[in-house]
């Protein structure tokens, strides 16, 4: 069951298509009022898993509750108190932007005062509210994804479903995109599940993250638990003078997990965050002549390709 | 439920009127089936189009012209422009999304109809010049006005189904296309085809039975149709099956 702070369940969610699984005992929980990042490469169920919590289709095993809602069997609660931006943006084309929005926020009855306020409200903040009388058709594709997540917001869910909300936008507008999105849902305190293959959107976006592969959920956690698995944080030193004593020297430290030469770079693998002070001055007292210390850690890319290798 | 039908049918309006290319395609179709119904014929009858039952059989055949080209696009038309898993995913109800797409159609045919109708009636005050009003008998004003109805729903009816099932707007209107023709032609070749022995037995039961009573017969038999297209299309009707249609 969802408590307050868990805004949807899964248990053993399995969907088939035919004879192929799409979606194989997928169990999770995403907490309340934060952004979950639902990640996985191309046909990897994550549309699927969507469509089931939203009570568009029925597993074929298992379960899921959003917001309270049982998505088999009162599914139409759960739709009442969701925003959904699916994979396409759903924009009626030949209506104006405004009227996009006033169908859809007499759908979900709002009064006509506060419709007129929040559609203003949303289109400003959106900076569209001057070209609120356009017909939709003759928005770049960026414009028309933020209407659509004006839309998805219009009516205060309490949840938000997006999915791949920033594909096959260019970068200036996928940018403006995930802004928008980050200040909304910071603003509405409303949870949001997101799906996308974009590793930076992930990054930059959610605070939970579950990773998705052949229908099946390979990790989940925050970024940096998954980055943890992927690879602790580590330190590149260029320079020159790197000998074997000196690398032998290094790997004796309790904070060193791993030292080796990559293409005249000296990488130090770490067991946790630590000051890395001590460690340059032992190199530079081994006579290391030290040009560039970068301190990093691994990328969601790497630890999502890392999972990939695993799976495999 | 009847205001998310009435949201429904808002939006299939305003998509209707705002289409693009829409609007001369809309215009030379009612001056098709206008200048017949509103201007010629009632020209050519004068006092009788008034008063005879003729323009009843008239607003019958209207709406199966003009809803079919609306309703087709009903389903089809936003699975093909991808806004139809939107709509699905929102609060509304099956029903109510099935019948504020009916709905929208059916007004569509029969608000034209009777428009039609009046622009008739103006064109014989006009034309008799007699001096006084003439209007409708109220029989045949209440025969225009259920009649169009009941083949507006007819045809928003089948449409519906038809476009339940259709992969895009063009796959619509060629069945519903066939459909209509089938619908206006199949009785009427149907008793051609008939042998004289059998025609003429047919001809004996027409002349024979009340005219009232065959008339509020056959407005049963259409009213039972609208009812069993509706079911079938409330039936056909599953968000899974048009999520992944």
């Amino acid at each position: 069951m969802t408590t307050n702070h868990t805004a949807i369940h899964i248990e053993n969610l399995t969907r088939d298509f035919g004879k192929v699984r799409a979606l194989d005992g997928l169990s999770l929980d995403v907490p309340a009022g934060i952004i979950f990042g639902f990640l996985g490469p191309n046909g990897a169920g994550k549309t699927t898993t969507l469509n089931l919590l939203l009570g568009l289709l029925e597993p074929t095993a298992g379960h899921a509750v959003v917001l309270g809602f049982d998505t088999r069997t009162q599914a139409d609660e759960v739709r009442a108190r969701t925003g959904a931006l699916l994979e396409h943006s759903g924009i009626y084309e030949q209506l104006s932007a405004e009227d996009n929005l006033e169908f859809y926020g007499r759908v979900y009855r709002l009064p006509p005062a506060e419709r007129r306020a929040r559609i203003q409200e949303l289109l400003t903040h959106m900076g569209l509210w001057e070209r609120r009388k356009d017909s939709a058709g003759k928005w770049s594709k960026g414009m028309k994804q933020k209407l659509a997540l004006a839309r998805a917001l219009l009516h205060r869910p309490a949840l938000i479903f997006l999915d791949e909300p920033t594909a096959g936008l260019d970068v200036q507008a996928a940018v403006a995109v995930r802004d928008d999105l980050a200040s909304l849902a910071a603003r509405e305190g409303v949870t949001v599940f997101l799906t996308t293959h974009n590793m930076t959107e992930a990054e930059k976006l959610c605070g939970r993250v579950g990773v998705i592969r052949q229908g099946r959920l390979v990790a989940l956690g925050n970024p940096d638990e998954l980055r943890a698995r992927a690879g602790g944080p580590h330190v590149e030193v260029v320079g020159r003078g790197f000998t074997a004593e000196v690398l032998a020297q290094l790997r004796a430290q309790p904070v060193v997990a791993a030292a080796e030469m990559k293409n005249e770079h000296l990488t130090i693998d770490l067991h946790t965050e630590t000051d890395t002070a001590p460690l340059v001055g032992l190199l530079v007292g081994a006579g290391v002549q030290v040009a560039e210390v970068r301190r990093g850690k691994a990328s969601l890319e790497e630890v999502f390709l890392t999972l990939m290798e695993e799976e495999k | 439920m009847i205001a998310d039908i009435l949201t429904v049918m808002w939006k299939e309006w305003k998509e209707f009127l705002t289409r693009r290319g829409r609007t001369r395609g809309t215009i030379l179709t009612l001056l098709v089936l206008l200048a017949p119904f509103s201007i010629f014929f009632p020209l050519q009858m004068g006092r009788d189009w008034v008063e005879s039952p003729v323009a009843i059989g008239f607003a019958l055949w209207m709406p199966l012209f003009l809803v079919p080209g609306v309703v087709a696009d009903s389903f089809a038309g936003e699975r093909e422009r991808h806004t139809l898993e939107t709509l699905l995913a929102s609060r509304l109800s099956d029903r109510a999304i099935l019948f504020g797409k009916t709905g929208a159609a059916v007004i569509y045919g029969w608000g034209l109809t009777l428009a039609a109708t009046l622009l008739a009636l103006i064109t014989v005050n006009i034309s008799s010049r007699g001096g006084e009003l003439l209007l409708y008998p109220p029989a045949i004003g209440l025969g225009i006005a259920v009649s169009s109805l009941l083949t507006a729903w007819l045809a928003a009816g089948i449409g519906v189904l038809v476009s339940l099932r259709a992969s895009s707007v063009r796959q619509a209107q060629q069945s519903m296309s066939i459909a209509m023709m089938l619908l206006l032609f199949v009785p009427v070749f149907g008793v051609q085809a008939l042998p004289d022995e059998w025609r003429a037995h047919v001809a004996a039961i027409l002349t024979a039975v009340n005219v009232t009573m065959a008339v509020l017969g056959a407005a049963v038999l259409v009213v039972m149709l609208d009812v069993g297209l509706l079911a079938g299309a409330m039936m056909r009707f599953r968000r899974a099956r048009l999520i992944l249609g």
